[in-house]
């Protein structure tokens, strides 16, 4: 009997602290639909009906979507270039045998010590020497070279791949790359999204390199965007507009983790199982 | 004789090209990796301002920033910011753990608490800082109010002094990381054979003592990672305290990181300080590497 009761009241502390998870976006969604006014003077779970206003408020200060498919177009190409060639250099280490292979090896696991944002002063200064400011292509081609997702690719196909299938398709006249691509890759799949899912998150979340690396307000990714409202007067005063602006951040990502919330989760339980 | 000899030449040519599979990674890594880390310390044993000529200067920058107390004040806050977090962050996991590998609870629902625990921590930085700006704003903000309901008269100004704007940060980056360190825990509980606890519940140990001599034990290392990757991470903390102190980590300075006072010489002041900029770099990093080469000496002697 004791024991049914603590396990009532584990079950009511587990929910209340799933309650303080998903309120602060709860009170997001529903002072986006009241106005500034309204939002000011009183706290309410009912919506109010500013929807709309608060909507041509935030677009008519800038275009999230635009935001949104900035972000899009730099976090795909970065997570595909991350998944295939962190795929193919995990291939190359770990199936074959070659002079400084065990020189990259290493310097790939210090790399993976090293913080990006140390080398933030010489990364700005490449990319201003190489004329990329406000570009794109700094944001998306250093993503070809991901030492932590090698490293555990590297690992993860280690334990999965069966020599003796390599050997079968050599005999069968395949070529190198194609058994890459028609054999290796495949079963590396599950391993690559995994690597994929946290590297396109991190890469949609980004803010900092970004915000340095780009100038012109249209192309800004969509964290640099909603960080510009700290810069604006009109609309920093009216909190239904911030309400609006960050609910549409956020809704996207909300819906996507409904759907692979159990995917984004394992790739995390792998990364600790790793060490 | 010459069949042996066709077929070991074949064989190196396959593994010749493994040199074709590795260049793109070799050459994005060394132009966007390497050598910006290299840049950075030549930068840093110089004055420049971005443009121009670069003055060499020696171990200058390097003694300025030892000798200057306002990075050392904007590490010490970023350490209390991050330790009250990682306390609270490694707290809950750890409780949490607890109640879900519990054998005689045998708790349902632990898909589903996981992934609202870890919501948060997806969402992008910058919106959850406008968020909990908002939220917490001293006059309008919803969470006053809320409180008011609740008999807290006198409004709380939490971003406006410093205890409570470096408090309100840490709280933040406790709901945004504890599902997180959650879902690592419990990975590593996972791991741990059943077979101990049976054993152990069999033998008469009671729920605290397995726990406390088989659970932790075993956790050690995951336990060990979680603290000094959150170190490392948080040395690094840069996005929520830049959005809701602004550059000068207001107030008064009290929610300036290290990273925010390098940010302020590299990129935001006029003129720049690029090597001096560099030289905080410098330093923040083998502090890591302190911190990475302790690691690997504690894991190591646990392995033995």
């Amino acid at each position: 009997m004791a024991g049914k009761v603590k396990k009532v009241v584990l079950y009511l502390v587990l929910s209340l602290l799933a309650v303080v998870c998903m309120v602060p976006f709860l009170l997001m969604l529903v002072n986006a639909t009241r106005s500034g006014r309204e939002i000011m003077t009183s706290f309410t779970l009912i919506p109010g009906n500013s929807l709309k206003d608060n909507w041509n408020a935030v677009f008519g200060f800038f275009n999230l979507f635009q935001g949104l498919w900035n972000s899009f177009k730099v976090a795909v190409p970065a997570t595909i270039l991350t998944s295939y060639f962190s795929a193919l250099t995990a291939y190359a280490l770990a199936v074959y045998k070659f002079k400084g292979k065990n020189i990259i090896f290493y310097t790939i696991v210090i790399f993976m010590m090293i913080p990006g944002q140390l080398s933030l002063i010489g990364f700005y200064n490449l990319v201003s020497g190489l004329k990329m400011i406000d570009s794109y292509v700094p944001l998306i081609i250093p993503a070809i070279a991901a030492p932590g997702t090698v490293f555990f690719l590297k690992q993860y196909l280690e334990s999965v791949l069966p020599m003796s299938l390599l050997e079968a398709a050599r005999i069968d006249g395949a070529k190198e790359i194609t058994i890459f691509h028609k054999i290796v890759f495949p079963i590396m799949v599950p391993g690559v999204a995994t690597m994929a899912i946290g590297g396109f998150i991190g890469n949609w979340n980004s803010y900092l390199i970004p915000l340095l690396l780009l100038n012109t307000p249209r192309k800004f990714t969509l964290p640099v965007m909603i960080a510009s409202l700290n810069a604006s007067k009109d609309i920093g005063t009216n909190q239904g507009a911030i309400y609006m602006a960050l609910a549409v951040s956020i809704v996207p990502i909300l819906i996507v983790f409904c759907f692979c919330s159990k995917y984004i989760i394992s790739s995390i339980s792998a990364g600790s199982v790793k060490e | 004789m010459a069949d042996s000899k066709t077929k070991t030449s074949k064989k190196k040519n396959y593994n010749n090209m493994a040199y074709v599979f590795v260049l793109p990674f070799i050459a994005v890594f060394l132009i966007f990796s390497v050598y910006p880390v290299l840049r950075t310390l030549q930068i840093s044993f110089a004055t420049y301002k971005g443009f121009g000529d670069m003055k060499f200067v020696g171990l200058k920058n390097y003694i300025r920033v030892l000798q200057d107390q306002y990075f050392w004040t904007a590490l010490l806050n970023t350490i209390k910011i991050w330790s009250v977090n990682i306390v609270l962050q490694l707290g809950i996991a750890f409780l949490l753990t607890i109640a879900f590998s519990d054998i005689k609870f045998k708790l349902k629902g632990l898909g589903f608490f996981r992934a609202v625990y870890y919501l948060p921590n997806i969402i992008a930085a910058t919106s959850v800082a406008f968020l909990f700006k908002t939220l917490l704003d001293w006059r309008y903000g919803t969470i006053n109010q809320i409180l008011a309901k609740f008999g807290v008269d006198s409004p709380i100004n939490w971003l406006g002094q410093p205890v409570t704007a470096q408090l309100s940060i840490s709280l933040i980056q406790t709901w945004m990381w504890f599902g997180n360190s959650f879902i690592m825990l419990m990975a590593g509980v996972q791991g741990i054979n059943k077979d101990y606890f049976e054993a152990a519940s069999i033998d008469g140990a009671g729920r605290w003592k397995s726990f406390y001599y088989i659970t932790l034990p075993l956790l050690r290392p995951i336990l060990l990672y979680v603290t000094i990757t959150s170190l490392i991470g948080g040395i690094q903390m840069f996005d929520l305290p830049f959005l809701i102190g602004t550059v000068n980590g207001e107030p008064l300075g009290a929610t300036q990181t290290a990273i925010m006072y390098l940010y302020k010489f590299g990129f935001a002041s006029r003129p720049k300080q690029v090597g001096y900029a560099s030289a905080i770099a410098y330093i923040l990093f083998l502090m890591i590497l302190i911190i990475s080469l302790i690691q690997f000496k504690v894991m190591n002697r646990k392995e033995d």
